[in-house]
This record gives structure tokens, C-alpha cells and sequence, in this order.
């Protein structure tokens, strides 16, 4: 069997020309603490670190000092050495209301901000999380260059169902806002009217009656109302995305892929490699989170499970521990061949593999111990 | 037929936070209902296609599909649907304007009007539950005795189903605002109730009572909790199982005929202790999830994986339990 290459995490987070770690999977496979964790360690290692979260378990939120959600990168206290890092959490609406304020005067923004569509947008529109981490790690970034605030940013992208979704969202956004459809329903509003009305002739009246019937009038006048107000911010809200996006394919950008060793998990994870490997994004490899931890391998289950048989003790310890140790190995092995899956059909994604731990994070100390073992398969392979 | 916990619901909606398995859960409660010649409907909404993935078959069209048989005759089938089909089934249902559909597709709308606000969309994937949901009154084509929701995830569950405040920022009158009332009343009725999956884990549990609050201060109705990929305990006493010290372990492996080295010995102990570790959590977990006072049920971690023979499996399992 071909060997696995190995995700060297230190290598990786030592190197200065690592300006960008972006953690991606699907939903419940330690994402979140996959990211706090190695921005610790990269912060322990003598790097200034901002780990930018999107939904942190409570704990790890107060683990990491989160305790208010300013939209602001706060200084973790407690981190050891010469480095330095930073955590915030990311306010959807927040992020975007100034990206509103920022394009335009106060009036205006103002205007925005107030429309009833507007607010429906920013706090619900199927990719606006998505869009708005991708913004704020744009703005972070430029602060970095700008004030030498960090020299690392590591990101947490959105719970979504797919990890594609982090990909694709920004472009869904930026598709809505300044699509075809947004510039014949308002037209008339940029004096452009005529003309497409005659071009479209009676699809156009068809068209909004429709709309009027399933939406109400009053949802279009909203519509109306928004989208004449931002018009000019079209072109920023498009450059700001396409910027972030380009900031992706970066070299100094890399992408880490986090899964479970399950089915679901690794089938998403083979996805998104797929994808970063299409856009030519820079993909550092997978981490295998969660992993069964076999204490001691060189005792099979068959040695195991004969050797409940034939034990002569009453003692029902011992036959519950060589019963638990056969159902580990059978666990393991489940999950080692569903990782070969993966690996056979991405065989030059180094991999490196975290075990299960028994309790979930919630201190700077288990943070260290996730670091620990995120860079412990370089060292013992 | 035995008595079951949910005697008047026709709608179960089957929700759980990301990796707790509520795709499995929802198809094996269809299949436990689905008993005794029963036709229930499973239905996905969220595009992933997870339901032909479950059962092993192609990718699923908007529309309804047998998917397996349940003992005794029943039926389960199965509907992916997609909000845009959705939108178009509405349009001609209420307005007879099937034909419009084609224009609005072309000009980019439909996902405009799907996407606009989840609301919108909501409001049309709902609607279809419901509307399935309603067939059993009328003189339908197919009727289905129970409707499987394999709906979207814990942390956004209650704004999917709240349909009514969520459109009531954007659409304060016509249509589909009668829509989302008519919905409602549904959703709010003791016809529904909305199941929530988690695992014997902090987060999941967490998020399970984020979730029960949450459906409770909407006044919709809060069903069963399943609390999937339990692994039974190895001894009754975990105690017991951490006090066993090297000599007497190794003396035992010896007479067994395992030649074993002292790391060994101690793995093994290590491995007893993390599992009482986890046990000792499972417990707090446990209790935390009684606390909530709502029916829980429980289902086995399958080391062999899910297909079709392990849905049946945990199907009778649900059913002992009382859940269908």
C-alpha cells in the first residue's frame, strides 16, 4: 500500500509565509476547535495569531475570552511565549451593516440599514454568513498588512451543510445583488426602464404581476426602495467578493480539511478537496479528527476475543477489558477503512490524524492538547 | 397495534444538530410507522439528497417514490423536494400559472424568489409538508397515513418552521402570507411534533435544550428526543472496572494464554479507564437530556454501518420504545 504523506501542522504553522489558514468540513466534526487550536499553538510558537470563529461552543467561546460579541479581535489571555493571539467571533449583521456604512454617506446607510428587505438579507439570506466571514477575513487581512497587527489569520468557516457552501455563497450573494433579475425589477429606478421594458414587452408585466401575486405588493416596493439605494455600492459589494475569493488562491493562504472518520464526513471532505484542487486553491492537507485511539495494538481482537474464552479467572474485569480493547480494534479498523477511501482517491493529501478525546474543550489547556496531537503524527510516523 | 407515544401526530419532523444522524433517525421512524400496512411519506428538503444516498438509490426527482416496504404491507416513499418545483406546484395549484414559471425561470427570478429570504422559501417547503399532511382528509390520489420531515438542523429548525414571524418581515399581506398562516396553524397543532436527535455528547445536548426552548417560546410542538450511537456499557460498575491493578490483569491475561508485555497490561488499563471516563459523561449527558422531560429514546452505534438492514433493525427498536 502506498504511504499516506503526512500533514506537518508545525512546519506548517511556523513558516512566515503562512499568512492564511482556513478550516473547512462539514458540520460537527471539531472545526471551531480545530481552528482555536492551531492558532494557539502557531501563537505559542511565536507567531501574532487572530482565529476568527463563526459559532463556538460556549465553552471554547469562554475558554478563548469570547465573552462578548463586539465583532472586534479580542487578546486571549493566558497564551504562553513571545507570540500573541487574538480571538473574536463573527456578527453576521454587524459585518454587514458596515460594509453598508463604509460604501456609502450616513443618509443613505442610514436608508439601507432601516429597509425592512434589507434587514430580512443581512440576517437570513441563505449564504450571507458565508459572504460576511469571507468579508471580515478580507478586512482582517488588510489590517494586518496595514498595521502589522498579525502575521497569521486563521479561519473557522460557517456550519453549513456542505463545506462547498463556504465557496460558493459569496458568488451566490454577489450573483443576487447585481443579477439580471434585481436590474429588470428596478429598472425604471436607474432610468433604464424604457428601453428594457420595450425589450421585454409583456414577459415584464406577467412577470412583476406574478410577483405581486405570490410576494404582495409591499415586499416589492421594499425591493424597489433597496435596491435603489445601493445601486452604487454594486460594484464595491462585487470587487469586495471577488478580492476575498482571489485572496483564497493566494500561496500564503492555506486550506485545512477537517473530517470524522465517517461515512458523511469524508464523503463532504472529498468534495471540497476536488474543488479547492479545480479553483486551484491551496490545500494543505486533512485533518482526521476524532479518530479511535488504540492503545495497544500488538494485540489483535482475535487474541483478544479467544482470550476471553479461555480465561480463568471469576474476575469479570479482565474479560470487560480484552472485550473492550477487540471492540476498539473492530472501531478503528472500521474507521482506518473508511480513511483508505479517502486516501486512495486523494493520494497526495498529507493527512494528519487527531484522537477521539473524551471530553469536549473548554480551556486553554485542552486547546494545547488538540495542538499536541494535530502535529503529533509528524513526529511518530 | 400497540399504543405508541404520538397517537394524533401526522407530522413527524425530525431535527438534530449536524453529525447526530437525523437523516437515519427520520427513516427509520418512516419505517416504524409504516408498520401494519401504513403508507408514510419521508420527506427531504434540503437539496442534499441524503435520502437516496440512505437507501441506496438514484438520485430522487421531485417526486414521490416508493423507497421500501415495512412489514405487514406498509410503505415508505419518499419526496426530495426542491423549493424552485415547489414554487412552480404553488403558482399553478393557486393561480393556474404554471405557464408563468417559464418566464420567471429565464430571467433568473425563481432563485430570487427562493432565495430572496428563507422565509420566502420556507414558507414553500413547509407548505408541501403540510399539504401532504392535509391529503388525508380529501378523497387524494395517494394519501399518506404519517409525514417524515428529515428537516434542517437544530440551530436553524425553529425559524424554519416559525414561518410566520420569518415571512412577516418581508410579506405583511397577500398571498403567501395566507399561505404561512394556514401553515401555521399546522405546525402549531397537536397533529405535529418536532423530534429533535442528539448524541450522549456536550455540544449535541446542548444544542438539543437550546432547541426545546426555542420551539417552546414559538409555541410549536416539541416531540420525542433520540439520542443515537449509544454504546451500551461494557460493566455495570465503572468503578470496578478502574480498580483492577497490573498484577492481578496480568497474572489473569497469563492464565488465558496471553504472553503480554507490561506496556500491555497497561494499555489495557489506560483503555478501561478512558471508557469509564466516557461513560461517567455519558451519564451526566444522560441526565441532562431526562431533565428536559421530554420522551427519550435511545438507538445503538452500528459498527457495521447504515443500509436498509440496519434501518429496519433500529425501526424496531423505535417501535418497542413507543416512538412509532
Amino acid at each position: 500500500m502506498p504511504s499516506v504523506p503526512v500533514l506537518d501542522v508545525d512546519a506548517l504553522l511556523s513558516d512566515p509565509a503562512t499568512r492564511i489558514i482556513v478550516c473547512c468540513g462539514s458540520g460537527g466534526v471539531g472545526k471551531t476547535t480545530t481552528a482555536a487550536a492551531l492558532g494557539l499553538r502557531a501563537a505559542e510558537m511565536g507567531r501574532r495569531v487572530c482565529v476568527l470563529t463563526i459559532d463556538p461552543a460556549r465553552r471554547l467561546a469562554q475558554a478563548m475570552g469570547l465573552s462578548e460579541l463586539d465583532n472586534t479581535p479580542r487578546p486571549v489571555v493566558g497564551v504562553d511565549g513571545d507570540g500573541s493571539l487574538s480571538a473574536m467571533m463573527l456578527d453576521m449583521k454587524r459585518t454587514f451593516d458596515e460594509v453598508v456604512e463604509s460604501h456609502s454617506d450616513a443618509d443613505r446607510a442610514q436608508a439601507i440599514l432601516d429597509n425592512p428587505f434589507y434587514q430580512a438579507l443581512s440576517s437570513s439570506f441563505a449564504g450571507t454568513q458565508e459572504y460576511m466571514a469571507m468579508e471580515k477575513l478580507g478586512q482582517l487581512r488588510t489590517e494586518a498588512d496595514r498595521e502589522g497587527t498579525w502575521d497569521l489569520i486563521v479561519v473557522d468557516t460557517p456550519p453549513s451543510r456542505s463545506a462547498l457552501d463556504f465557496l460558493d455563497a459569496p458568488d451566490r450573494l454577489g450573483t443576487f445583488l447585481d443579477g439580471r433579475f434585481i436590474k429588470i425589477l428596478t429598472a425604471p429606478a436607474r432610468g433604464a426602464g424604457r428601453g428594457l421594458g420595450k425589450l421585454l414587452g409583456a414577459g415584464l408585466g406577467l412577470f412583476s404581476g406574478v410577483l405581486t401575486k405570490i410576494l404582495g405588493a409591499q415586499l416589492l416596493t421594499d425591493l424597489a426602495a433597496f435596491v435603489g439605494a445601493v445601486d452604487t455600492m454594486f460594484g464595491g459589494f462585487r470587487e469586495r467578493a471577488e478580492a476575498t475569493y482571489a485572496l483564497l488562491k493566494d500561496p500564503g493562504t492555506s486550506f485545512i480539511v477537517v473530517a470524522a472518520p465517517e461515512r458523511d464526513s469524508l464523503r463532504e471532505a472529498s468534495y471540497f478537496v476536488d474543488r479547492l484542487e479545480q479553483d486551484g486553491m491551496p490545500l494543505a492537507g486533512l485533518v482526521l479528527n476524532r479518530v479511535q485511539e488504540i492503545r495497544a495494538p500488538e494485540l489483535s481482537v482475535e487474541e483478544a476475543t479467544a482470550g476471553v474464552q479461555r480465561l480463568q479467572t471469576e474476575d469479570p474485569r479482565v474479560a470487560a477489558l480484552l472485550r473492550l480493547h477487540a471492540d476498539r480494534l473492530r472501531n478503528g479498523e472500521r474507521q482506518a477503512r473508511l480513511a483508505r477511501r479517502f486516501t486512495a482517491a486523494h493520494p497526495g493529501v498529507p493527512v494528519t490524524e487527531v484522537y477521539a478525546l473524551a471530553e469536549d474543550v473548554h480551556d486553554l489547556e485542552g486547546l494545547r492538547e488538540v495542538g499536541t496531537l494535530l502535529a503529533s503524527s509528524s513526529s511518530t510516523d | 397495534m400497540p399504543s405508541t407515544d404520538w397517537p394524533d401526530v401526522l407530522l413527524h419532523v425530525v431535527s438534530g444538530k449536524g453529525g447526530t444522524g437525523k437523516t437515519t433517525v427520520a427513516a427509520a421512524l418512516a419505517l416504524a410507522l409504516a408498520r401494519e400496512g401504513r403508507h408514510v411519506m419521508l420527506m427531504e428538503v434540503e437539496g442534499r439528497q441524503g435520502l437516496a444516498q440512505l437507501f441506496d438509490t438514484p438520485p430522487m426527482p421531485y417526486e414521490e417514490r416508493k423507497l421500501a416496504s415495512a412489514p405487514g404491507g406498509g410503505e415508505v416513499w419518499g419526496l426530495a423536494v426542491d423549493p424552485e418545483e415547489a414554487l412552480l406546484e404553488y403558482l399553478e395549484l393557486f393561480y393556474n400559472l404554471r405557464r408563468a414559471g417559464g418566464v420567471l425561470r429565464r430571467m433568473g427570478a425563481m432563485e430570487f424568489v427562493t432565495t430572496i429570504a428563507p422565509g420566502l422559501r420556507d414558507v414553500l417547503l413547509t407548505g408541501k409538508a403540510v399539504e401532504l399532511v392535509r391529503r388525508g382528509d380529501k378523497k387524494h390520489a395517494r394519501a399518506y397515513d404519517a409525514i417524515v420531515l428529515d428537516a434542517p438542523p437544530t440551530g436553524r429548525i425553529t425559524r424554519f418552521l416559525n414561518v410566520n414571524t420569518e415571512i412577516a418581515g418581508v410579506a405583511k399581506v397577500g398571498p403567501i402570507r395566507n399561505q404561512a398562516d394556514g401553515v401555521m396553524a399546522v405546525l402549531r397543532s397537536d397533529k405535529t411534533a418536532v423530534h429533535l436527535t442528539t448524541l450522549l455528547e456536550e455540544m449535541p445536548v446542548q444544542e438539543t435544550a437550546d432547541g426545546v426552548a426555542e420551539l417552546e417560546d414559538a409555541a410549536l410542538p416539541v416531540g420525542g428526543i433520540v439520542v443515537n450511537m449509544t454504546r451500551p456499557p461494557i460493566l455495570p460498575s465503572m468503578d470496578e472496572l478502574t480498580s483492577i491493578d497490573a498484577r492481578t490483569l496480568e497474572a489473569s491475561l497469563v492464565s488465558a494464554g496471553l504472553e503480554v508485555s507490561p506496556r500491555v497490561v497497561e494499555a489495557l488499563r489506560a483503555e478501561g479507564a478512558d471508557h469509564a471516563a466516557r461513560v461517567a459523561l455519558e451519564e451526566t449527558e444522560r441526565a441532562r437530556i431526562a431533565a428536559l422531560g421530554r420522551p427519550v429514546y435511545e438507538l445503538p452505534f452500528l459498527a457495521g454501518g447504515i443500509d436498509l438492514a440496519a434501518l429496519y433493525e433500529l425501526a424496531d427498536m423505535l417501535h418497542e420504545q413507543g416512538m412509532a
